[in-house]
Order: structure tokens, then C-alpha cells, then sequence
């Protein structure tokens, strides 16, 4: 590989998306820059670096940018190959994997994105949605080790453990500001949520989460912002 | 080594042309099994009891689902023909296009033909900003995938084949060849290929198919 590695990652403090890249270079102990960017005011290498969405996260090594969440993750995964290996090296496993964190990225989190925007009847239409969504991810994730599953630490995190704790890893926040339960330990979801868990206690994750307070303050605002646009 | 491998999908369907392009330029032996979507076999439902959708790609009994997902299996399963380069970067890369195809480019393509009237005029402007960021993409290669057909161009069946049937079908103009002009060499390429010709369904048929479930009557879909 390359002697000379440099790797900045620009972001957004309250992203999930970001989070999951910076949980990648950590787990991975890749050293990096980071650069948060106001996305109300969008940097110019911000810009320069993701022309077609202008979003983030994008990571930018050796002066080349990668974006999307998930491309990301993998290109990390292909690109260092020390630290934990994101995908197993079966193709079929590769595969189960694949699908549930695209499950997780598009059916689970966008649906809960939706849920912080909304109210009332519509709220509820996807609470009940998300709930649906979760008790699939819980035979998906029997599937994938059926088995069970093994005892997590920072050498065997996986890419579905990252998108677990970037989607979930804030649960408590989220519930304080929406005032509701999204992850049922019990009955919808024992796995994901002693899953969630052990990654929780990880050396890594705790130093990658931001703190609730913070975490509270931008759902809320997030929160607040999109129900005044709504209303008319 | 007795293999099996089995292939659920719809004739007319994009996503499972795709997969069929990627069996075919691989050399893989493969049983196709057309799917009645208004009438779906049990074991269309055995193997996709998630999404109950097509296509679903079935290797020695076990199921692959989502036609991205499955487009890297095969790459992953069967060696010769690659679908994606080598290089991490370059892979990045092909796979951030297949998903701007996927998530921008394909629906807005739907929408402009076959959506709802009042939401038709501002698809067809978003089809011709996604295609113009294409045509950039596209550069001075012939595939996206560089000299040969790749991920991208598999996934751009979309735009290689569907967009000129749904344009034909719902007449309406997407394509500007003047705008476009490395778009429209590309897809004459694309259509010039024998492994993707063979996996085409009959373009007149799918016309009459498409017509018929979304212009015919009135109102309701």
C-alpha cells in the first residue's frame, strides 16, 4: 500500500452517515483528519469533492474523494486490510450482509428519519412501519448466524454491527425527544437490542458517539424544524 | 461439481436483465423462472419472504436478493469476466454511479413517463439533469466500465434499453441527441452487444405491456 496515506473525512457532527465512516476509521485505526462542515454553508472543497450530492460524509484519501455511506465502508474494508475485516470472506455471507445493512440503511433508517419529521397519524403510519421493518431485521439477523451470535469485541465488529450502532446507537436520545420506545428489547427485538448493547461497551464506540445532551439538542432541532415547514 | 443456479424474475423488468447480463457474460448455465407479479409462485415467497420481490437469484438452494447485491455476488462466485475492476478506488467509484442510477436516474425516468400527470413536467427536467451528469461520467470511454461493459453499464440498462421503450411507449422525449451526444453512442454500443442483445426482452411486446397497464382505461392505477 501506499506509504504516504493521507485520509480526511468531512462531516457533520450529528450525521449517522458521518458517524458510520468515523466508526469505520476507528475500528480499522486509520488516522485521519476531520472537518466538520456547516451544512448550511457548504465548504467550497466540500463542493469540489461530492459535485453531484454535495453532501456528506466524504472521505478523501490521498486527495481522492469517496462518497455514499456504505461505498465508503467498503472501500475502506478493501483498502486496509488490518484491524477487523467488515465483510466475511464468503460470498454468501457477503451477500446476507449486504442485504440487511441496505435493509437497515434504506428500509429501517429513512423510516425513522420520517418519524422525527412527522406527527399525529402520519408519525404513527410509520412507527407501526419501523416496527414491521425491525421484527424482519431480528430474523435477519438469526439468519445470518444462525448459530448465534458470537461475542462481540474491536477484532470482529462487522459492517452491519456499524450500521447497528450508527443507527441505533443514540436510542436513548431519540426516544427522550420523540417521547416513544422505536427498539422493543422483549418482544420485537432481544438480538438487535443485546446486540446494540455489547457494541455500546466498546472501547471505540464509546469514544465515537457524541454525548446525549448534544445528540437531544440536534433531533430536536431537526424536529422542530421540519414540523414548522410542514405546517401551512 | 453439480451447481445449481436458478433466476426469478420478470421479463420486462430492468432488475432482472441486469442479472441475466451479468450470468451471461460470465458463461454461467442458469434456469430462468418468469414471475407472475399479480400471482406470485410460492417459491418466489420461500426465497424472498422480505421484500416478495424479483429478482431473486438462487445458487445451490441458497437466495440472493436485491439486484445490486446479487450483481457482486456473481462477480464474487464466478471468476472470468469482471464486472468490477480491481482497483478499491476504481470499484468505489462504479459502485457510487450504479447507486446515482439506481436511486436519481431510474425513478425519475419512471415518473416522467408513467407517474402522475402533475408530477411529470419536473421528472422530465430531473431525467435531463441526471443524464447530463451521465454524459460528464462518460467522458471519452465507450463503456462506463472503460474499454468493456461493467457494473455501471449493467446497471444502465435503464437508460440503455428501458428509456427508449418507456419513450416510444408513453411518447414522450427524454433523450436529446444533441445534448447528449456521448449518451447516444453509448447506448448504440451498449444495444451492440451480444451478451446484453440476447438478454433484451422483445421491445415490442414490453411497448404493448407498458401501454396497456398504465395508459389503458383511465384515472386508477
Amino acid at each position: 500500500m501506499a506509504e504516504e496515506n493521507k485520509v480526511s473525512l468531512h462531516g457533520f457532527f450529528a450525521s449517522p452517515y458521518v458517524r458510520r465512516v468515523d466508526l469505520a476509521l476507528k475500528f480499522k485505526g486509520i488516522p485521519y483528519e476531520y472537518v466538520e462542515e456547516d451544512l448550511k454553508n457548504k465548504s467550497s472543497l466540500l463542493l469540489k469533492y461530492n459535485p453531484v450530492h454535495k453532501k456528506v460524509p466524504v472521505l478523501v484519501h490521498n486527495g481522492k474523494p469517496i462518497v455514499e455511506s456504505l461505498v465508503i465502508l467498503e472501500y475502506i474494508d478493501e483498502t486496509w486490510k488490518n484491524g477487523p475485516r467488515f465483510l466475511p470472506e464468503d460470498p454468501y455471507k457477503r451477500a446476507q450482509i449486504r442485504f440487511w445493512a441496505s435493509f437497515v440503511h434504506q428500509q429501517v433508517f429513512e423510516n425513522m428519519v420520517l418519524i422525527l419529521k412527522t406527527d399525529g397519524e402520519a408519525q404513527e403510519k410509520t412507527v407501526k412501519e419501523v416496527s414491521e421493518k425491525l421484527s424482519l431485521l431480528e430474523e435477519g439477523i438469526k439468519s445470518i448466524f444462525p448459530e448465534g451470535i458470537p461475542i462481540i469485541n474491536q477484532e470482529n465488529v462487522g459492517l452491519l454491527d456499524i450500521l447497528i450502532v450508527s443507527t441505533f446507537g443514540s436510542y436513548k436520545a431519540q426516544e427522550e425527544v420523540l417521547g416513544l420506545k422505536l427498539i422493543d428489547p422483549e418482544k420485537t427485538s432481544p438480538l438487535l437490542f443485546s446486540r446494540l448493547k455489547a457494541l455500546l461497551e466498546l472501547h471505540v464506540v464509546k469514544g465515537a458517539l457524541p454525548p446525549h445532551e448534544k445528540v437531544v439538542g440536534a433531533l430536536k432541532f431537526m424536529r422542530q424544524n421540519a414540523l414548522n415547514s410542514a405546517s401551512v | 461439481m453439480g451447481e445449481e443456479v436458478v433466476l426469478f424474475g420478470t421479463r420486462g423488468s430492468p432488475y432482472t436483465c441486469r442479472i441475466e447480463i451479468a450470468l451471461k457474460l460470465k458463461g454461467v448455465q442458469y434456469k430462468y423462472i418468469d414471475e407472475d407479479l399479480a400471482n406470485k409462485s410460492p417459491s418466489l415467497l420461500k426465497y424472498n419472504p422480505v421484500h416478495k420481490k424479483v429478482p431473486v437469484l438462487v445458487h445451490n438452494g441458497k437466495p440472493v436478493l436485491e439486484s445490486l447485491v446479487i450483481l457482486e455476488y456473481i462477480d464474487e462466485t464466478w471468476q472470468g469476466y469482471p464486472i468490477l475492476p480491481e482497483d478499491p478506488y476504481e470499484r468505489a467509484t462504479a459502485r457510487f454511479w450504479a447507486k446515482f442510477i439506481d436511486e436519481k436516474c431510474f425513478p425519475a425516468i419512471f415518473k416522467s413517463c408513467w407517474g402522475e400527470e402533475k408530477e411529470r413536467e419536473k421528472a422530465v427536467e430531473e431525467v435531463s439533469v441526471v443524464l447530463k451528469i451521465l454524459e460528464d461520467e462518460l467522458k471519452e470511454k465507450k463503456f462506463f466500465g472503460g474499454e468493456n461493459v461493467g457494473l455501471v453499464d449493467i446497471v444502465a440498462v435503464v437508460i440503455g434499453f428501458s428509456l427508449g421503450v418507456y419513450e416510444e411507449a408513453a411518447r414522450v422525449e427524454l433523450l436529446n441527441k444533441e445534448k447528449l451526444p456521448r449518451l447516444c453512442n453509448w447506448i448504440d454500443d451498449f444495444l451492440s452487444n451480444s451478451f446484453i442483445k440476447e438478454s433484451l426482452p422483445p421491445r415490442d411486446k414490453l411497448i404493448a405491456y407498458l401501454r396497456n397497464r398504465f395508459r389503458s382505461g383511465n384515472a386508477s392505477k
